[in-house]
């Protein structure tokens, strides 16, 4: 695709994200024998979406459903006094709950690792989970703190000064990843990507 | 740079909506069995009153509590203040102490603003006076988009001792920014001599501006700081600007009743009234908690405030 910024390069179309998500409904119902006592969580704004159509492709392929909610993490970030306060996320737990069960967090993009490590302690705050997974759409590396994916929709390579924007259609009006080149100044596009 | 909750006339009307839309998620929070949020961990809030209050503190204090800071109580009774130190001194005490916010209840108009400039931290106004109480008028549209579903366009009527009430001006200047229809009702010796220049309606026949409301908000009869008869007897107030079981009835019925609490039960409101589903009397004092949280999480946890006023 060709952007009106010609620095940007769409790195996973629709029918992508369709084929991404769908292996990752797999996945999940083969690593948990079937999405037993499975709850999705995804990480709002982008990250929810992810999971509410993760959640939708597993009772397509099993009819079972998976309760799936929300879980933000604003509250629990490390970077809280870098910049002026934000406006909250949705949490919306499944009536469910989750202890006892193997929670799967759902995001976007996989960047620093730091809204992963957020989400833990968030969830540490509303239950005791039997176990907690991690699917995301995009591993871009650069990990700042020890965690990895359970699951992981596609690993695209980037520098640190790039930008990955993810767009979904229910949010944005369309599907698309893409990669947006940044300026290679020190300290330039530090802040992109998963935060 | 946005640092002080003063006046609810420092919010705009973007800030008072970021302001409930934050608490609406924190609401949350207080059904979880963790009631506790790390967000502002290691910042100091004090709460300096220096007037008598149940609520607003106890408010203030588990809604810092939530957020994890920390927190000095100080209460002029069994302080220096009682060996005459004063508001400055107190103040710089305080910044010496390396406070991030003061909230701050006086019974002088004026007081958060004279102390703004002398810390460094936010200042919030938990009541001056008969000045203005901002906190209160979150909480009560707070209340009122909770139960009614929205505010724009909602007839709210305040009634009663709108001279010595700062919930009253500090409610009309933040519903009038979130489009709200505002009547005062109140009989003339019980109004602010520039109640003109507000904006909103006045009205001395509450019997008139019942059937038109959609929210009826009854305001204390503040006894404490009445030093002149601003009104024959305390039966005749009520007989005309008391809420009781006949005015209630004539209300619509969507229609709510609020009052900013403590309550004069047999004076402005009859204790019928205050115990029916439709009052919000207790769902405001739980409400409180939240949109306090709010309020601290949106000056204190960032590196700037994201509300508020300037100087």
């Amino acid at each position: 695709m060709s952007d009106a910024r010609n620095q940007a390069r769409a790195v996973l179309e629709g029918p992508d994200i369709h084929r991404a998500l769908t292996r990752i409904a797999h996945e999940i119902l083969e690593r948990t024998k079937g999405a037993e006592k499975v709850v999705l969580l995804g990480i709002p704004t982008r990250g929810a979406t992810l999971a509410f159509r993760i959640a939708e492709r597993i009772s397509q392929f099993e009819g079972v459903k998976v309760p799936v909610g929300t879980i933000d993490i604003t509250m629990y970030r490390d970077d809280l006094r870098l910049r002026p306060a934000r406006p909250l996320g949705r949490t919306d737990l499944p009536a469910e709950g989750v202890d006892g069960r193997t929670v799967v967090l759902v995001d976007d993009v996989l960047f620093s690792g730091r809204t992963v490590r957020a989400a833990l302690d968030a969830l540490n705050d509303v239950g005791r989970p039997r176990a907690v997974q991690l699917a995301t759409l995009v591993d871009r590396g650069h990990r700042e703190l020890p965690i990895r994916a359970d699951y992981v929709g596609k690993n695209l390579p980037t520098s640190k000064s790039e930008k990955v924007k993810v767009y979904l259609q229910e949010i944005d009006g369309r599907d698309a990843v893409l990669l947006i080149k940044g300026d290679d100044r020190p300290g330039a596009g530090e802040t992109n990507g998963e935060r | 740079m946005k640092r002080h909750l003063i006046s609810a006339g420092d919010l705009t009307r973007d800030d008072a909506l970021l302001v409930l839309d934050t608490a609406e998620e924190l609401a949350r929070v207080s059904e979880r069995s963790i009631k506790k949020l790390p967000t502002l961990r290691g910042r100091t809030v004090v709460n300096l009153f220096y007037e008598d209050s149940t609520r607003t503190r106890i408010s203030f204090e588990a809604a810092a509590k939530r957020l994890s800071a920390d927190v000095i109580n100080f209460s002029a009774k069994g302080s220096s203040v009682s060996k005459g130190e004063s508001l400055k001194d107190t103040a710089l005490t305080l910044e010496a102490m390396g406070a991030d916010a003061v909230v701050i209840r006086h019974a002088a108009s004026g007081a958060p603003h004279r102390l703004a400039n002398w810390v460094r931290g936010s200042v919030v106004n938990a009541g001056d006076g008969t000045h203005e109480h901002p906190t209160q008028a979150l909480l009560d549209a707070f209340s009122m988009r909770r139960r009614m579903g929205r505010i724009e366009g909602l007839k709210v009527a305040i009634v009663g001792d709108v001279l010595h009430s700062r919930v009253a001006r500090s409610n009309v200047l933040l519903l009038q920014a979130l489009g709200a229809e505002v009547t005062l009702v109140a009989p003339p010796t019980l109004l602010p001599v520039a109640v003109d220049t507000w904006p909103c309606q006045v009205s001395y026949d509450l019997d008139a501006v019942l059937p038109k409301s959609d929210v009826v908000m009854m305001l204390r009869v503040q006894l404490e700081r009445m030093n002149a008869a601003y009104f024959p007897s305390a039966r005749e107030y009520s007989r005309r600007y008391g809420l009781d079981r006949e005015r209630f009835a004539r209300l619509h019925d969507d229609a709510i009743v609020m009052h900013p609490g403590p309550m004069n039960r047999g004076m402005e409101i009859s204790a019928e009234v205050a115990d029916s589903p439709r009052s919000t009397i207790v769902e405001q004092v739980a409400n409180g908690v939240t949109v306090r949280m709010a309020v601290l999480y949106l000056l204190l946890s960032g590196s700037e405030p994201a509300i508020g006023g300037d100087l």
